[in-house]
């Protein structure tokens, strides 16, 4: 199990490494936390011909909090993200999600633009930020654009990025509607750190009455991409989220995913899942809402 | 082929190498600077064999290329000890729990936990098993490697009021 | 989990920090990937993308012209310079060799070997090989594999059933026409293995000069050395295995007698030394190393009071693509058909099938656990056909203390055993009463919890009566073990054994019977790992059989260097070794403690003094002892009857476990295990294997299978997809000893290297099973997955 040869470059700058891209063409690959690319290159199953190394790169490394955002840079390791205050206080979701990660050395090593660009449709990382409607940043050599979260993710390990343009940061909008924010991360897996067979991710904002105001839920491992499902959502705001509301949504959680089947669990198993993690995902938001202050 | 001159700090000596873009960090562990105490278990990132304390931060040497690893400070398993003759608090908590049997994901395993122990003295028993939940072994069942860490974290509880602090 | 004290001994049953540990502490083990020999090439190989397929043509031309490769093997070019592998069964149409001749069986099996100056540059060149295979219709399932009309893999053998035979022990069909109730059942264990975490490796380096071959391998086998000469067409003193390689990890399966006899034809025509090290990919789909893969049908006849009269098994087991020695793992269980039970007759079919999958090997406990689990199914069965407790039915039908020795009817004597004792230990020790306490608490909330008991034995003491059962031709009857000392000079000893080790402390267990003997300090004693051509007979640690073999070899020959010094000492004394006390290594007069020679004094007359030494003695302190296995030497009787292995370890689990009703999640909150192997040498490392194999035993259960697809795709073949349980996944584990020494055994002390992994499965399945049964559901089929579990409990919800 070793890589195919190939060239190395470790750029100090963005601008320097949308360079080696724009060079290298579909040849030319990033490697940021390569927890994933490294394994793949290994099995000779990634076989570029030129790695782009942008961990040493300083302008992609960090968390800042703006006053409707808070961006993360793409190098941002996933560990670092796990235990930034701001991260807690402010996107609670990613938070919950990111302990579902691999596990504490993959995170020490892995990185919050890495696995998004990955697009495996099981990663924690890519639900949450689907659920928050995440913006991508990328830069190329001819310039940088905005990518909205929905557009982002194509296909299993597929995304809108092209082959030259480098992922530079996640911008994840903050919910400032008044009300209490609540979120819910659940997932299930064969052994811990294994990927999810189905997760479900939900955030909210419950008024002083208990009245969901704003609602975004979806699923992940259950399809080619993560989901996002709009008519659960739809069916939860303006109720109290109580048991029939909860019960609704799974339900058509259940009807709206098709899962396939595979070594691991039967289609319907994962439908079944997911809708069970969906409720009790709904369930931990609320209780996270309600548990603070109005 | 393309090769790359690297410079690393390896258990506190400094090495320097010529090393193949495609080499792996453990191979040049084991092969460029014969630290075999790293071991390569699975190569694609699953059973922790070849875990390292890269910058101080557990990591997996299979997922690392060596020329990534350039100007970094690498602890191995053979780091540990504190001279060639004695072993390090950890090391012989190991022995006397008899956390090993083959020995092969002992070095992967003493690296996870010596990070915990970096982090904390006093772990509990969960926090234990999510420290070398990355590192897969085969032959305890991980009870009595959850025991030798709990035993390191005591002895160094007790060493730390007595002398005012110990390595791991 | 404090061990009972066995009085009488100064270093066996005692807390002793394991001797082999150290140097794994450091860093320092001597593994065979972290061997180096000047000049080595190194091995890639190509394997067969088809489950069955002709190969057609091999073009290698682009491999070879790639810089840095030396060689390119194909099967059909080894095969005209080896001999096949040897077979366990006799079966000569199906010929084994290390690579592919004409036809690839399986995927994943070996058909190019590429040699190369780095490992890298041999995976690159493999990619060069193009090969142009014919795909062929494929033996998948092993009972379709067994109609008329089925694929052969071996179409020179005329069927893919490679054995079966009908055993009948006892008055079955009268037992079963006589008692009141009958339970029949499908149990289903899907193929895992041990999977250690070093995969195999072997470096072989030829000598034109010397004739010689030195093989260092990972390896853990019985007569690895002769094999690999005969395969060679060598005479076995032409074959130097090195037997001081660090193995990491076995648990049986590291046999990889193809993988050496292939690196020994590459070393010999070469000229160089050549490293084959599989790696993880090679490894668990190639390295032949896949575990028993079994379908049994079961039938259990017993009466009102739980009494059980007879029982039938078949057993089908799904061997892959050729037979080594792993269908012989159908025989071993006859040793223990009838587990620690009072079972008057027996009638078992074990079948053999080739399909195209990976080769199956040895894997711990050679097929005694499958056979547990299919027993404690059955026993689960009929105290739920009952209505009965399901301890309570096992109480009455355990073999009581007083009734060892005791005779099966597949003709294997139980040496000895407490079993009730041991049984009741661990319910204490796992609060039983407030277990079910806590069940019917989580019930009563709605939610899915469940006991799991399993009462299994381990047979102990590994001898090969297997072979002769299941092939009349191998009239092997012995099973030796043997250990060399020696006392030298400056009164250091060394003791030698002839076999590596994989991780089960055989040093430890030499220094100490050795230090217990001779009454030295076990910290100065070396123990060395003999190579095969200095080594006294051994055949491995397979079985769970060194404490019982390389303790008693190494007890014969520490007694025979006591008794040396001891007359040494009586002829210089002037005394009759009868009026001498041996103590500390001095001898002394028993009447006059003054009168003595101290072992420094001993060893310089034995070493130096020719002249004081009595008449005819041999000059030096050295002894050997080789052993034969307690109770072994005996042939199969005509109906099959045969003393299997001599002693018999006990294991009683208790486990409790709930299961999410939807992921079918199970988790593992308590578990207790019962464990009577007689004397301990060392507690320590007899812990440790059980929790290792408890922790073996609740992947088999839950969550590993080396999984086909329809096309006869491994689809399990990472550490991804064949699911090793990690620190999460294995709870805490504690251990209740108990100690019935075994007569036959030198210091009471009975196999434990497979305890833990015979009675796990079967506790957790009975857990699984009695969460469950409120529902009225059932699961037979290992591993017990959670998607399984939860499609099981759907079809419930969909029915309400």
């Amino acid at each position: 199990m070793k890589a195919v040869d190939f060239d190395y470059a470790r750029p100090a700058s963005i601008g320097e490494a949308c360079g080696l891209l724009a060079a290298g063409g579909d040849e030319a690959k990033i490697i940021a936390g390569g927890q994933t690319l490294v394994p793949l290159m290994a099995m000779r199953m990634a076989r570029p011909a030129l790695l782009v190394d942008i961990n040493r790169i300083a302008e992609l490394n960090g968390i800042e909090s703006g006053s409707d955002y808070v961006t993360l840079r793409s190098c941002t390791r996933q560990a670092a993200a796990l235990a930034d205050e701001t991260i807690r206080l402010r996107a609670p979701l990613l938070a919950k999600a990111l302990r579902f990660v691999g596990h504490g050395q993959t995170r020490n090593r892995g990185t919050i633009g890495g696995s998004l660009a990955n697009a495996d449709p099981a990663a924690e990382i890519g639900l949450a930020a689907l659920v928050l409607d995440a913006r991508i940043e990328a830069h190329s050599a001819t310039g940088r654009r905005q990518i909205p979260i929905a557009e982002f993710f194509i296909g299993p390990m597929m995304t809108a990025l092209a082959p030259e343009e480098c992922l530079t940061a996640i911008r994840l909008p903050l919910w400032q509607e008044p009300g209490r924010l609540g979120t819910g991360f659940q997932e299930t897996s064969a052994r811990r750190s294994d990927f999810a067979l189905a997760a479900a991710a939900v955030q909210l904002i419950l008024d002083t009455e208990g009245t969901c105001r704003r609602i975004a839920l979806g699923v992940g491992g259950v399809g080619s991409v993560p989901l996002r499902i709009d008519a659960a959502m739809e069916r939860l705001l303006g109720t109290r989220l109580d048991d029939d509301d909860i019960g609704d949504a799974a339900r058509i959680v259940y009807r709206a995913i098709d899962p396939a089947p595979d070594l691991h669990a039967s289609a319907d198993y994962r439908r079944r899942l997911a809708a069970s993690l969906v409720e009790r995902a709904l369930a931990e938001a609320k209780r996270d809402a309600l548990a603070r202050k109005a | 082929m393309s090769l790359h001159e690297i410079t690393l700090t390896v258990n506190s000596a400094v090495h320097r190498g010529l090393v193949p873009a495609r080499l792996s960090l453990v191979d040049f562990l084991r092969e460029g600077l014969l630290l075999t105490g790293t071991h390569a278990g699975c190569e694609h990132g699953v059973c922790g064999a070849c875990s390292i304390l890269l910058d101080g931060v557990p990591m997996r040497s299979c997922l690392l290329f060596a020329v990534q690893a350039d100007g970094c400070a690498i602890t191995t398993v053979e780091g540990l000890a504190p001279g060639p003759e004695g072993l390090s608090v950890l090391q012989d908590s190991f022995w006397e729990t008899h956390a090993l049997q083959c020995g092969f994901c002992t070095p992967g395993m003493l690296i996870a936990a010596q990070a915990l122990l970096q982090s904390t003295l006093t772990p509990s028993d969960e926090e234990i098993r999510e420290a070398i939940g990355g590192n897969l072994c085969r032959c305890t069942g991980y009870k009595q490697i959850v025991d030798a860490v709990k035993l390191a974290a005591d002895r160094l509880r007790g060493s730390n009021r007595a002398e005012g602090g110990v390595q791991p | 989990m404090t061990a009972d004290p066995v009085p009488g001994f100064r270093y066996i049953a005692k807390k002793r920090r394991p001797k082999e540990d150290r140097r794994f502490l450091v860093g320092g083990g001597r593994f065979v990937a972290d061997l180096a020999l000047p000049g080595m090439l190194h091995v890639a190989l190509v394997a067969s993308p088809y489950p069955s397929a002709r190969i057609r043509s091999i073009e290698a031309g682009a491999a070879l012209a790639l810089p840095g490769v030396k060689a390119v093997v194909t099967g059909d070019e080894l095969a005209r310079a080896v001999d096949p592998l040897y077979s366990g069964l006799d079966i000569p149409k199906v010929r084994r060799y290390p690579m592919a001749v004409g036809m690839a069986r399986y995927v994943g099996e070996w058909v190019v070997a590429v040699v190369a100056e780095t490992r890298a540059i041999a995976e690159d060149a493999a990619e060069l090989v193009q090969v142009e295979y014919e795909p062929l219709p494929h033996a998948g399932d092993p009972e379709e594999a067994m109609l008329p009309d089925a694929p052969l893999v071996h179409p020179e053998h005329g069927s893919n059933v490679l054995y079966r035979r009908q055993f009948v022990w006892g008055p079955v069909d009268a037992d079963f026409a006589a008692a009141k109730h009958q339970v029949s059942f499908r149990a289903r264990w899907h193929r895992s293995a041990t999977v250690p975490l070093e995969t195999f490796g072997v470096i072989a380096s030829w000598s034109q000069a010397a004739g010689l071959l030195d093989v260092w391998a990972s390896i853990q086998m019985p007569k690895f050395p002769e094999q690999v000469a005969r395969a060679l067409r060598l005479p076995g003193n032409a074959v130097r295995a090195h037997f001081d390689v660090d193995v990491g990890g076995s648990y049986g399966v590291k046999r990889g007698i193809k993988h050496s006899v292939l690196a020994g034809y590459l070393a010999r025509t070469l000229g160089r030394p050549v490293r084959l090290i599989e790696d993880r990919l090679e490894n668990m789909r190639g390295g032949d190393a896949h575990g028993p893969d079994r379908i049994f049908d079961v039938s259990i006849a017993f009466e009102d009071d739980g009494t059980v009269r007879s029982l039938r098994i078949r057993a089908i087991d799904d061997v892959g693509a050729y037979a080594g020695r792993a269908p012989l793992q159908l025989g071993k269980p006859i040793g223990a058909i009838v587990g620690p039970y009072r079972i008057g007759s027996v009638a078992y079919e074990p079948v053999s099938v080739t399909t195209n999958k990976t080769v199956q090997e040895a894997v711990r406990g050679f097929g005694q656990s499958p056979t547990n689990f299919a027993i404690e199914t059955a026993m689960d069965r009929a105290a739920r056909h009952l209505g009965m407790d399901r301890i309570e039915l096992r109480r009455r039908n355990l073999l009581r203390k007083d009734e060892f020795p005791y005779t099966i009817p597949s003709g294997s004597t139980y040496d000895s055993g407490d079993y009730h004792v041991v049984l009741d230990k661990a319910l204490e020790a796992a609060n039983y009463g407030e277990l079910v306490a806590r069940r019917e608490a989580a019930r009563g909330h709605g939610q899915l919890a469940g006991i799991g008991i399993s009462c299994c034995l381990e047979p102990s003491g590994g001898n090969s009566a297997f072979e002769p059962l299941f092939n009349p031709k191998n009239e092997t009857t012995t099973w030796m073990e043997s250990c060399q000392i020696k006392i030298d000079l400056t009164g250091s000893i060394t003791a030698a054994m002839g076999t590596s080790s994989a991780g089960q402390g055989h040093e430890t267990l030499l220094a100490t019977v050795v230090a217990e003997i001779l009454e030295r300090d076990p910290d100065t004693i070396r123990v060395v790992h003999a190579d095969s051509l200095t080594a006294l007979p051994s055949n491995s640690p397979v079985g769970s059989r060194m404490a019982i073999m390389l303790g008693g070899a190494a007890a014969g020959a520490a007694r025979k260097l006591k008794t040396r010094l001891v007359t040494i000492a009586a002829h210089n004394l002037n005394l009759p070794p009868e009026a001498l006390a041996y103590r500390d290594g001095s001898v002394a007069a028993l009447d006059d403690p003054g009168r003595a020679l101290s072992w420094d004094q001993l060893v310089e007359i034995a070493h130096r003094k020719f002249h004081l030494l009595p008449p005819e003695a041999e000059p030096g302190l050295q002894a050997s002892h080789v052993w034969e296995v307690p109770t072994g030497g005996g042939l199969p009787t005509p109906d099959g009857r045969i003393q299997m292995y001599p002693c018999y370890s006990f294991e009683c689990h208790v486990v409790y476990a709930e299961i999410d009703r939807v992921s079918g999640r199970v988790d593992l909150r308590k578990y207790v295990v019962g464990h009577d192997c007689g004397v301990m040498i060392n507690p320590d490392i007899v812990h440790g294997m059980t929790y290792g194999g408890i922790a073996h035993g609740i992947g088999a259960a839950l969550y590993e299978r080396f999984a086909y697809d329809e096309t006869g795709q491994l689809v399990s073949g990472s550490f991804m997809d064949y699911l090793i349980p990690s620190s999460h996944e294995v709870p805490d584990i504690e251990i209740v000893d108990h100690c019935t020494p075994s007569p036959l055994t030198t210091f009471g002390q009975k196999g434990s290297g497979e305890a833990g992994y015979l009675g796990a499965p079967a506790a957790i399945a009975s857990a699984v099973n009695d969460a469950l049964a409120p529902l009225g559901l059932q699961i037979a089929t290992l591993p017990m997955s959670m998607a399984a579990i939860g499609d099981l409990l759907a079809t419930k919800d969909a029915a309400r």
